[in-house]
């Protein structure tokens, strides 16, 4: 389909980090289903911020599992607060664009991951 | 890879029936009907043939067929023609159902930003519309009754003969959108009580950008395309002879097929049916009986229609979804919801809508495919996670 980009359907069909991840040390869930997407991140970080691994579940169409896919390869084995910088802007250009009414999508990536980082940092406040 | 083409509500193939009563019209008689001498005259004999045997296989005769754009244009010339001859009687309510085409519902909202009132009918669980319901719904300033023979995202069919005898009796004009019932179900406009009917040449294999409006000869018709004196003055514009000839051929080849097409089509419709509904939490949408030969339309919970057609691309099937991210805006198919489908599960849809080229292979192969790819999102879905650890409710 020309829809999307090469990479956009490569990141569709074969996703990256699909899945979850136990004791996981911050989760973050965007979206609704009344919008129909909905994403959710699960990371693993390290004592020294590290993101060892990350995982994500998302509900939504090509472009929200392919935004979910490409965002977890962005901050993987990244920094705590490298990832906390990561923009909607980012993943889509690493996926080669996104036309433009599903700009939204990548949007909903940057903030799952800003969720699980938020969740991270208050857990490990308390 | 098979290659199966699901989607003939959308639009169909053309027949080569179609394709070869075109053709001459391209080349040797090109000529404009309008002109006097013979090489229009020869074009202008054939327009007339060819209305004759539109208005035959409609039940009609052939002053009262305009040929048109297609479904779309018919449907506002219809609308907008009982409305301009409603309101010169002081009559401006219309009665509709929430799931009609958009080119019915637009018009019907610019109609309502005029200052007529519109009442749209509940479709109920199942898609369909009772007389009685239009019967309590006419009042004294109803002008139009308008709805569609058959719908097309979930193939309800509506009882439309009873609908056209309730309208008669209160003497309000009915016009139905058969875009997706012409050439695949009986349609006799004088025994069906019908006032106005609009159809589309691509949806039983005739060209694109081809339609009929019936409309009974009584009926003072409002131009939507001023211009010259084509189809009595009613729409301007040098004829599309190609494509009503191809029209009209799809028209009469599809309608001399209806019964044999039904009987091949059922049984297969019936198995993709069966097949799917094997899949946990789904539910068929449209009256099970009451529904087009060619369709069936699902909900599956926990997924979403667009990932779904994409996956369902790779493997060779062209499908569609009344999903938002397939609409291109933020909600999903106005006709799920209208039928009662909450956002969360309407998202979810598919539609396959099979041809008579469609094989048991082909319908075996659906199956399949859709059990494998709902349940591939369905192991990647939060939502599905949800539900399954009853975080969530299923609704389905
Ligand atoms: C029920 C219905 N009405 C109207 C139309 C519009 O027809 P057309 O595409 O010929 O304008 C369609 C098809 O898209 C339809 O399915």
């Amino acid at each position: 389909m020309a829809l999307y980009s090469d990479k956009v359907m490569d990141h569709f069909r074969n996703p990256r980090n699909v899945g979850t991840i136990e004791d996981p040390s911050g989760v973050g869930e965007v979206g609704n289903t009344a919008c129909g997407d909905i994403m959710k991140i699960y990371l693993k970080i390290n004592d020294e911020e590290i993101i060892e691994d990350v995982k994500f579940e998302t509900f939504g169409c090509g472009s929200a599992i392919a935004s979910s896919s490409m965002a977890t390869e962005l901050i993987k084995g990244k920094h705590v607060s490298e990832a906390m910088e990561l923009t909607n802007k980012a993943v889509a250009e690493a996926l080669d664009g996104l036309p433009a009414h599903k700009m939204h999508c990548s949007v909903l990536a940057e903030e799952a991951i800003q969720a699980a980082l938020e969740d991270y940092k208050s857990k490990k406040a308390q | 890879m098979m290659k199966i083409y699901a989607d003939n509500a959308a639009t169909t193939a053309m027949s080569d029936t179609a394709i070869n009563a075109m053709i001459p019209f391209m080349k040797e008689y090109f000529g404009n009907p309008s002109s006097l001498y013979s090489t229009g005259q020869v074009v202008a004999e054939a327009l007339q043939n060819a209305r004759e045997r539109a208005a035959k296989c409609l039940g009609c005769e052939a002053r009262e067929i305009t040929f048109t754009s297609g479904g779309s244009e018919a449907d506002n010339q219809a609308i907008v023609s009982a409305a301009r001859i409603g309101e010169k009687k002081g009559k401006q309510h219309i009665i509709s159902t929430a799931f009609e085409h958009h080119a019915v519902l637009h018009t019907l909202n610019k109609l309502e930003k005029e200052g007529f009132e519109v009442t749209l009918l509940d479709v109920h669980e199942n898609g369909i519309v009772t007389p009685e319901q239009v019967k309590a719904a006419i009042r004294p300033d109803t002008c139009l009754v308008t709805i569609m023979y058959a719908n097309n995202e979930i193939g309800s069919v509506q009882p439309i003969p009873e609908i056209g005898a309730v309208c008669k009796e209160m003497g309000v004009l009915f016009h139905t959108d058969a875009v997706q019932a012409a050439g695949h179900l009986h349609i006799n406009v004088k025994e069906q009580n019908i006032d106005m009917l609009s159809l589309s040449g691509h949806k039983f294999h005739g060209p694109k950008g081809t339609g009929i409006l019936y409309s009974a000869k009584t009926i003072p018709l409002t131009n939507i395309i001023e211009g010259g004196s084509q189809e009595r003055g009613k729409r301007g514009g040098t004829e599309n002879t190609a494509g009503i000839m191809g029209l009209v051929a799809a028209l009469e080849e599809a309608c001399g097929n209806i019964d044999a097409v039904t009987e091949k089509l059922i049984p297969l419709r019936d198995k993709l049916i069966a097949g799917l509904s094997e899949i946990p939490h789904s539910v068929l949408n449209g009256d099970r009986n009451h529904r087009l030969p060619s369709n069936v339309n699902f909900c599956f919970e926990g997924i979403e229609g667009e990932s779904l057609l994409l996956f369902l691309d790779d493997l060779g099937i062209s499908a569609s979804s009344g999903s938002a991210c397939t609409s291109g805006s933020l909600d999903p198919s106005h006709v799920l919801l209208a039928i009662g489908r909450v956002h969360d599960v309407a998202h979810g849809s598919l539609r396959l809508s099979i041809g008579e080229n469609t094989t048991e292979e082909e319908i075996d192969y659906m199956i399949q495919s859709v059990k494998s790819v709902v349940e591939r999102l369905r192991a990647m879905s939060p939502v599905w996670r949800d539900l399954q650890s009853g975080k969530r409710e299923f609704i389905l």
